[in-house]
This record gives C-alpha cells, structure tokens and sequence, in this order.
C-alpha cells in the first residue's frame, strides 16, 4: 500500500477544506437553523410529537440525512472533478497509486469533512431542541457507513461529469428529493397507504429510518433492512468505480 | 549503456478511432537526454502519456528497467517523473505545499531538507510560500519541474519544457536540464524548437503521424541527412556557364561572384576537387571559400515533408 500517497491526497483535500472552513461550516449551520425555524417552529406549532417524540427532535436525523448526502456526494464529487478539469490529475494518475489507494485519499477526505459537518449540525441542533441519542454506536456506525458511500456515490459523479453544472444534476435532481420524500420530516405512517408504499421505493427512507432509529428507537422500517439497504448501495458504488478505474473509462481515454 | 526503457510495438486508439500511436519502437538507454521531435499533433505528448501511465495504449509493451510497466507499475511509476506540457498546477496552493503534495503521491517519506535543496536549485525558495497564481508563467514551469523531481526520479520526462517561454529562461531551462542529467538523470523530452534539441540531445528521434520515423544519434543524423554547402566567392563574376562549369549543378548569386555549391556528406565522392579545378582551368581567381552544414531543423522539415508525401502516395 502507499500509505504516503493515500496521505497525500488526504491532507490536500483536508487543507482545501482547511482554507474554505467559514464557507464549509457556515452554509449547514445556517440551513439548519433555518428548518428548524421554519419545520419546527411554524410545523411543530401544528403536529406536536410524531411517534412520542417532539416533532423538532424527531426531524433531526433527517437533517444530519440531509446535509450528509448532500456533502458527502458534493465534497467527493468536487474533489475528482477539479483536478480533471485543472488537468492537474496527471500526477494522480502518473504516481504509484491503485485505484483503490485513489478513492481511498479522496473518499476518505470527502467522509471525514461530511462527519465534521454532521457533528457540527447535532450541536447546532441541540441550541434548538432536545437531542437523545440512545445507540450512540449505532448512530455513527450509520453516519460513518452514510458518509462513505455517499462519496463514493460523489466520487462516480466526479469521474462522469464533463462540467460544474454536471456535478449539481444529480444531487438537485435526485439525491434532494429522495431525501425529502424519505421522511426526513414525517413518517411514512403519516401517508396514505397508497404513498407509503411508494414511499417504500425509495431508498433514502431506509438510510433516515435506521439513523432515526439509532435516536429515538423509532423507524418506519426494521434496522436490519436499513443496514441492508446501505450496504447495498456502498458495495454497488465500489463495483461501478472498480470497473470503470479498470477500463480507464473518462480518466485514462 | 543498458537500457532504462523498452518500447515495443506500442498503438494506441482514441475513442473516436483515432490512431495516435502505430507500432512504436523505442530504445532509451541510460544517461541519456533523448530528444523526441514532431509537429503538433504527432503522438509526442501520447507516447510520453502512455510511458507515465497517464493513458492506457492498446498494444505493445513498455518495460522500465526491464520492468513491464502494467503489472510493476509501483516501482517503474517510482522512478518516473513528468513534466506536463501545460501549466496545470493548483493555484490557490503554495510552492511549498505543491512539491510535498507531489512527493507524497509517489509514496516517498517527508524530507524537507531534499524539497529545500530542490527549491533552491530552482531559483524558487523564496518563492516557497507564494501561492501558484502569485507566479510568473517561468517560475510555474519551475514548480513543475521542482514536482516531478520531488521524489528523485532516475527517468524524467519533460513534455515540451520550454514552450512558451522567454528566451533567456529558455536557457537557463537548458541549464537546468544539463545540470540534471549531470546528476545522472535520464531525459526524454519532446520539442518542436529543433534548436533545443541541437543543444540538449545525444540522440534524437522524429515521429510523425503516431510513428516514429527515425531515430540515431543527434551529430551522425546531422552528418548522415546533411547536406553541406560550399561557397566560393570568385575576384570577377562568372560570364557564361558553359565548358567545364555546365557538368556542375550549382547556383550564382545576383552579382555572379558567389557560387554555391550543394554536396551530400554521406555520398563517397564529392565534386569539389573538380569543380575547383576546373574554375581555375576557366581562369578564375578565388578570393574565399566557405561551408554551411544543414541544421536540425531543416533535416526534421525534410523528413516530415517526405514521411507526409509518402502518406498521401499511399
């Protein structure tokens, strides 16, 4: 392994993060506050608890969901995609690194800064409500695991996107939405049956579930299918980056 | 000298088909500055790509120190580096950070005491906490070059090093790249400025339309393809070419006093015994004689324009 290598490209991403700090921390917090402002004070006013559990509280998982996917899929996805365009990748590809050392530099800085930003918004969170956190082992193991694979997810769209607007589809377009429609702030159970099978779809709602879960001991759905449901998309991550490091395809054409 | 890099029936297509490199062969032996010549466009920067595992080729195998470059990439990338044609160097990161940054993606243990002396070599230590953009397209160059020694490379390439740049850093450049092989590094660079390869090279190669059309020692490809001049400027102009002078194909310049006399040095025989001879038969004096030998550059553009018309024929 070259560990100096992976260390390499993990300190330069981290350093990156370093010099834009005010900027990485200061757009979650605000957009936390702001949720909380407007689903928990004009939101909560109406629908007090969900599940036994104060309505404020019961939607901060789902604001850790949000963020973390959202910064996760943008810091990995960024940190690619800018030495391709910079074409400064040329001593990426020049040096002694696997492609899995690669990733490995890349998605562990994108994890890590998603991790700081995820704790940094449990505080903020806690200005504003109650926060109880019953498996706290559980709930980084769901945070790390999250934190991974959606920068593995960022890292595909790095390697894919042929500009900056490329990178913004997908997480505006897709990644968003799922999350909103996950119950991120509601549960499912408060759908109809129609939409809560629908619901049943998407699999964010899994991912907020088991990290509710991790909280409040409550879900919409059962831990183990949620654990399930983010090994599934981690493994598939790794499979679509394996094969496409192997082909060279849109890094060595 | 042994061998330090092997290239065998190297191809390589792009994605749209493109054939940039055709069946290149290629022997660098150790110590050396090879200089790779082509126009723009040719697979220069291609072939050093696919040394560098920058791009995957097709076919063919690559070996550094007898080492096939695909299955022991770890330790033939070790002893690689390059130096990129363009300026891609992050801007908002300093000198200092850059150059480790690089060090480190090459598997190699901090030294700052190395990265100081490099920097220093370079005309660039105090520069060291300047950010990237805060330099001068010459001292970006040296950034590059100071990256791809970072990890003290025995095999350095530099991809049109001078490009773009002034005259007087042209040289100083020069400077540097002499000063490195010293040390023993092997360079291979590629250039369109012939007269950089004139002043660096041992040997050169010419490539064109992906292949490489010849490769020899710089001084014998100059004696082997150069044709040399001679010049004999007369006291009286020549009159009438008729007699002994008719046998020959030579040019008058507009007062008739110069003669100019084209000879290939490579032939067996040269004219020039009799030719001298017979102007003094024809009784003209001669005030002085002179020989102009063919540059690089004019060797390169007569090649390419024969390798090009031999594409065209086929």
């Amino acid at each position: 392994m070259n560990w100096y290598g992976i260390k390499a490209i993990y300190i330069h991403e981290m350093e990156r993060f370093r010099r834009t700090l005010f900027q990485s921390l200061a757009s979650p917090i605000i957009t936390t506050s702001l949720y909380f402002v407007v689903f928990g004070s004009a939101i909560g006013s109406r629908i007090t608890e969900i599940d036994g559990i104060n309505y404020g509280s019961y939607i901060v998982p789902g604001m850790i969901m949000l963020t973390i996917l959202t910064q996760s899929i943008s810091n990995a996805s960024f940190a690619f995609y800018f030495p391709r365009f910079t074409n400064t990748i040329y001593e990426i590809l020049a040096a002694p690194l696997s492609s899995f050392e690669i990733v490995l530099g890349f998605v562990g800085a994108a994890a890590s800064k998603s991790l700081i930003i995820g704790c940094v918004i449990i505080l903020t969170a806690n200005f504003f409500v109650d926060v109880r956190i019953d498996h706290p082992l559980l709930m980084m193991f769901f945070l790390i695991l999250t934190s991974i694979t959606f920068a593995l997810f960022g890292f595909i769209i790095g390697m894919y996107a042929e500009g900056f607007e490329g990178l913004q589809i997908i997480p505006i377009l897709i990644i968003t939405p799922l999350v909103f429609l996950g119950g991120s702030f509601y549960s499912i159970n408060m759908l109809p049956e129609f939409w809560q099978k629908i619901s049943l779809l998407n699999p964010v709602l899994y991912l907020i579930s088991g990290f509710r879960y991790s909280f409040y001991e409550v879900s919409d759905v059962s831990l183990l299918t949620s654990t399930l449901t983010i090994l599934t998309i981690l493994i598939g991550c790794i499979i679509f980056i394996t094969y496409t490091f192997s082909k060279g395809y849109r890094i060595k054409d | 000298m042994k061998n330090i890099l092997e290239i065998n029936n190297v191809t390589k297509f792009y994605k749209n088909s493109v054939k940039a490199l055709e069946n290149v062969n290629l022997n660098i032996k150790e110590g050396e500055i090879f200089a790779l010549l082509g126009p723009n466009g040719a697979g220069k920067s291609t072939l050093i790509n696919s040394i560098c595992g920058i791009v995957n080729f097709n076919t063919g195998t690559i070996k550094i120190n007898n080492m096939d470059i695909v299955k022991n990439y770890r330790t033939t990338r070790k002893i690689t580096g390059i130096v990129p044609q363009e300026l891609n160097l992050e801007s908002f990161e300093t000198v200092w950070n850059n150059v480790n940054y690089s060090r480190g993606l090459f598997g190699k243990k901090p030294d700052h005491n190395y990265i100081e002396k490099l920097l220093k070599q370079l005309s660039l230590w105090d520069k060291k906490d300047n950010k990237i953009k805060e330099l001068s397209g010459g001292m970006k160059r040296r950034v590059l070059i100071a990256k791809a020694l970072s990890h003290q490379p025995k095999l350095l390439f530099l991809d049109e090093p001078t490009a773009s740049v002034d005259v007087e850093l042209r040289k100083d450049m020069w400077d540097v790249v002499k000063k490195l092989n010293k040390d023993g590094v092997t360079i291979i660079l590629t250039t369109h400025y012939i007269e950089e390869a004139e002043e660096l090279s041992d040997r050169v190669a010419v490539i064109n339309d992906g292949k490489i059309i010849l490769v020899d020692e710089k001084d014998k490809l100059i004696k082997k393809l150069g044709e040399k001049t001679i010049k004999i400027e007369l006291f009286e102009s020549v009159k009438k070419i008729n007699g002994n002078l008719s046998k020959y194909n030579f040019t008058l310049d507009q007062t008739n006093k110069i003669i100019s006399h084209t000879y290939n040095l490579n032939s067996n025989t040269t004219d020039i015994t009799e030719l001298l001879n017979d102007l003094k038969k024809d009784g003209y004096k001669i005030k002085d004689i002179n020989t102009e030998q063919s540059s690089l550059e004019e060797i390169f553009i007569k090649l390419i324009q024969e390798n090009n018309n031999e594409l065209v024929r086929n």
